[in-house]
């Protein structure tokens, strides 16, 4: 059949020639994903094939995992799933608590936050997704594209994942059938294209048999899009195209030379780019504070480097000495983020105490804490339904909703659409200490009077 | 205008960069941060990434040793040439200490090991100096008990870690808030694999502790692992010491750590051999791990590193 693999916005990569890159650069790097899904969609059985197909699993591990087979199942047949469950706790109860992180690699670096589906659905799942660059939402083709299947489509969306892969499993179950196949596609799609996901790739798979996983299917002759494996190797990153984002340099820390030394004078504003390509003799300015300079050096402990591309580490001179520190953000001067001390977002809600309008949390965005105020709790979304219920007035542990939050000093951000990296924060209780929420910028109000 | 060039860190350069932005968020944000060094390679490499983050600065915190006087001697000298080195300030805290002041208790037996005492010194050493973050070179990828571990692995003021409690951790927005007697385990190292680590040390050519390479040394075998013959180690019935080429994987006691037979006596080779072996370093080169198959959770609820 036409038409499968779905890309909606139809650009595949057509190659996977490397460009030739600058030292200390190179081509496909680190890809972090994530899956979610509960045991009955075989979300263990599908990581398990993952890495013993692609020999990820070590001698001694997978001597534990047929070890621990024999000792509970009846029929002693290699139970994959067990490879991926950490805690006694959780192997005592058949469930899993929290989002397990797993590394392997083939042509590529992967980092694989496993999320489990049974309890606190919504904050594992967004711990999870946070990091990750592409999702894997798994649907039963037998079961077809059930309520979690939409909700984990939607926390792809929601969190900015620019990848979504479909996989179908279970094709065994429907003796490897198009249709049953293209079922699901046509389903999933029905509610997917209203989601601003940009590439979505529907992949029929039989994770029991290792179909389509990491070696093509024979018996889907039909489907003649990439494996699982094949499509996260090949996958090009947004991220590979820095220069195409503002830049944005979060101040963490100040380095100063210590008494004594001959640069003592020296003052090092230190962190990571969030996003963007930042260059030596650039003019910048610091928000919130407002401040503009030039970069007089970009230094690393391997020495100066002319350009630092997100996500470095670097520590950056500026020409002027400014008496700014921790908390401000430096970006060219042309494109510099917003300042507001209002804004509004999406949080997913993370405490057993709901949030409620006329609390104080403190607000984390980048580098910068302050205290902040729920102004308002404008909707709350219906999880079932996905559509907003407005009239809220407060958020529940697992709710997703949006609120307007009043900062008491300015925050520099963008959008979360715009900027992973600047447009997400966290709010923390400030008598629990607890991270309480996952927060999304999606704007800050047009100034009220003229 | 065109064609984007495509601008890509490597692997190594990403996870280097994420480190360098962990160990600077903790000491902007907590008052009195520690960095445990054990004298192993993820020791080293976190020394080097405190050097990245800080330099031409001093570190932001001292670096803390719990020495149980069961080491390999070549870590000792490792640790203070490194320190020395470094210029900066470093504790030592001493499992015979708490043996003499009664706060733990040696084991007896063939298989006697102060690895779990350990847990003992290193809290009271938190608590006496009044430390509210420590960083350890745990990796995820060394343990299932620790694929489940927080970057900021909050402890409370017992020091223990509650894997049904821990704070979510989203992006890399940290949150390291504590109140007075807790404190938070920082793994700066959590996304690096046994290879990135070796990897690493290859290309910033770091200084080791000899063990790590090829060399000849008097072991005994026991459960299918080469100890190595030293006094802190009682042979059982039928155990005798023989002549072997070795090198270690991962560095704790002469009581608990094995060697692996090898001939790789350069860093590449090492590197080489890390790279085909089908068999992780925990399951190879680590009795500490096989006390249960929940042995590292069981510890870690505890206090341990």
């Amino acid at each position: 059949m036409e038409g499968f693999p779905i890309s909606s916005n139809g650009a595949r990569p057509a190659t996977l020639a490397e460009p030739s890159a600058p030292p200390g650069l190179s081509g496909r790097g680190l890809l972090r994903f994530t899956t979610a899904g509960s045991v009955d969609d075989g979300k263990s059985t599908l990581i398990g094939r993952l890495l013993v197909d692609s020999r990820q699993v070590a001698d001694d591990q997978l001597a534990q995992v047929e070890e621990a087979s024999r000792r509970r199942s009846m029929d002693g047949a290699l139970d994959l799933s067990l490879l991926t469950d950490g805690l006694r706790a959780e192997r005592e109860q058949g469930i899993t608590i929290d989002v397990a992180y797993r590394y392997f690699t083939t042509q590529r670096r992967f980092i694989l936050a496993d999320v489990p589906g049974h309890r606190e659905y919504t904050r594992n799942m967004v711990t999870g997704a946070s990091t990750a660059d592409l999702s894997i939402v798994l649907v039963d083709v037998h079961r077809g594209v059930v309520e979690q299947s939409r909700r984990h489509a939607y926390i792809t969306s929601l969190l900015g994942i620019p990848h979504l892969v479909v996989a179908v499993n279970k094709m065994d179950l429907v003796d490897y059938d198009q249709a049953a196949f293209a079922s699901v596609v046509d389903t999933f799609e029905e509610f997917a294209a209203g989601l601003p996901v940009a590439d979505r790739l529907f992949i029929p798979v039989s994770a029991l048999h290792g179909d389509n996983v990491v070696a093509r299917s024979e018996r889907m002759p039909w489907y003649d899009g990439p494996t699982l494996l094949e499509h996260l190797e090949q996958v090009e990153l947004s991220h590979e195209h820095p220069e195409r984002v503002s830049a944005r340099l979060p101040v963490q820390w100040i380095i100063r030379a210590p008494n004594g030394e001959p640069n003592v004078n020296h003052r090092g504003y230190a962190g990571q780019l969030a996003s963007g390509v930042l260059r030596t003799g650039e003019e910048v300015v610091l928000t919130p504070s407002g401040r503009r300079t030039r970069i007089a050096r970009i230094e690393t402990s391997d020495g100066p480097i002319e350009e630092a591309v997100a996500p470095q580490s670097v520590s950056v001179v500026l020409e002027d000495d400014l008496d700014v520190g921790r908390g401000e953000m430096i970006s060219r001067v042309d494109d510099p983020p917003t300042v507001a001390a209002e804004l509004e977002a999406d949080v997913c809600w993370m405490s057993v105490h709901p949030l409620e309008a006329g609390r104080r949390y403190l607000i984390k965005n980048s580098t910068r804490t302050v205290s902040a105020l729920v102004a308002e709790v404008v909707h709350c979304m219906d999880i079932h339904t996905l559509r907003p219920v407005p009239d809220s007035s407060s958020l529940e542990l697992n709710d997703i909703g949006r609120v307007r939050l009043r900062t008491t000093a300015p925050l520099a951000f963008d959008t979360y659409r715009a900027n992973r990296g600047t447009g997400s924060f966290i709010l923390i209780d400030e008598t629990s200490n607890d991270t309480v929420a996952a927060g999304m910028i999606v704007g800050a109000p047009a100034p009220a009077q003229p | 205008m065109s064609v984007a060039v495509r601008r890509q860190l490597s692997h190594l350069d990403s996870l280097e960069s994420e480190s360098i932005h962990i160990m600077r968020e903790v000491a902007a944000e907590l008052e009195r941060p520690v960095l445990l060094f054990s004298g192993g390679k993820d020791s080293a490499v976190l020394l080097r990434l405190a050097e990245k983050a800080f330099r031409p600065g001093r570190f932001p915190f001292p670096i803390m040793h719990v020495d149980t006087g069961h080491n390999f001697p070549e870590v000792i000298e490792f640790r203070d040439r490194r320190v020395a080195e470094l210029g900066e300030r470093l504790i030592i805290a001493s499992v015979q200490d708490s043996i003499d002041r009664g706060r733990a208790v040696e084991e007896t037996g063939p298989r006697a090991t102060r690895n779990r005492l350990q847990t003992v010194t290193l809290l009271d050493a938190i608590a006496e100096h009044g430390f509210d973050a420590a960083f350890g070179g745990a990796r995820r990828d060394e343990e299932r008990a620790r694929a489940k571990e927080r970057v900021f692995s909050f402890r409370d003021e017992f020091g223990q870690w509650d894997p049904r409690a821990q704070r979510p951790e989203v992006w890399n927005l940290y949150n390291g808030r504590v109140r007075p007697g807790e404190h938070v385990r920082v793994f700066p190292l959590s996304n690096w694999t046994e290879l990135d680590v070796w990897e690493y040390i290859a290309r910033e050519d770091l200084d080791l502790p000899p063990i790590y390479f090829a060399h000849e040394r008097d072991v005994f075998q026991r459960d299918g692992m080469l100890y190595a013959h030293s006094p802190f180690v009682a042979l059982a019935n039928g155990e005798v010491p023989f002549r072997e080429w070795v090198r270690y994987r991962t560095v704790g006691d002469m009581t608990c750590t094995g060697g692996v037979r090898s001939r790789a006596t350069t860093l590449a080779e090492v590197v080489a051999e890390i790279a085909a072996t089908r068999i992780t370093e925990r399951g190879e080169t680590r009795a500490d791990d096989r006390f249960s198959e929940a042995a590292m959770e069981d510890r870690k609820k505890m206090g341990y590193f």
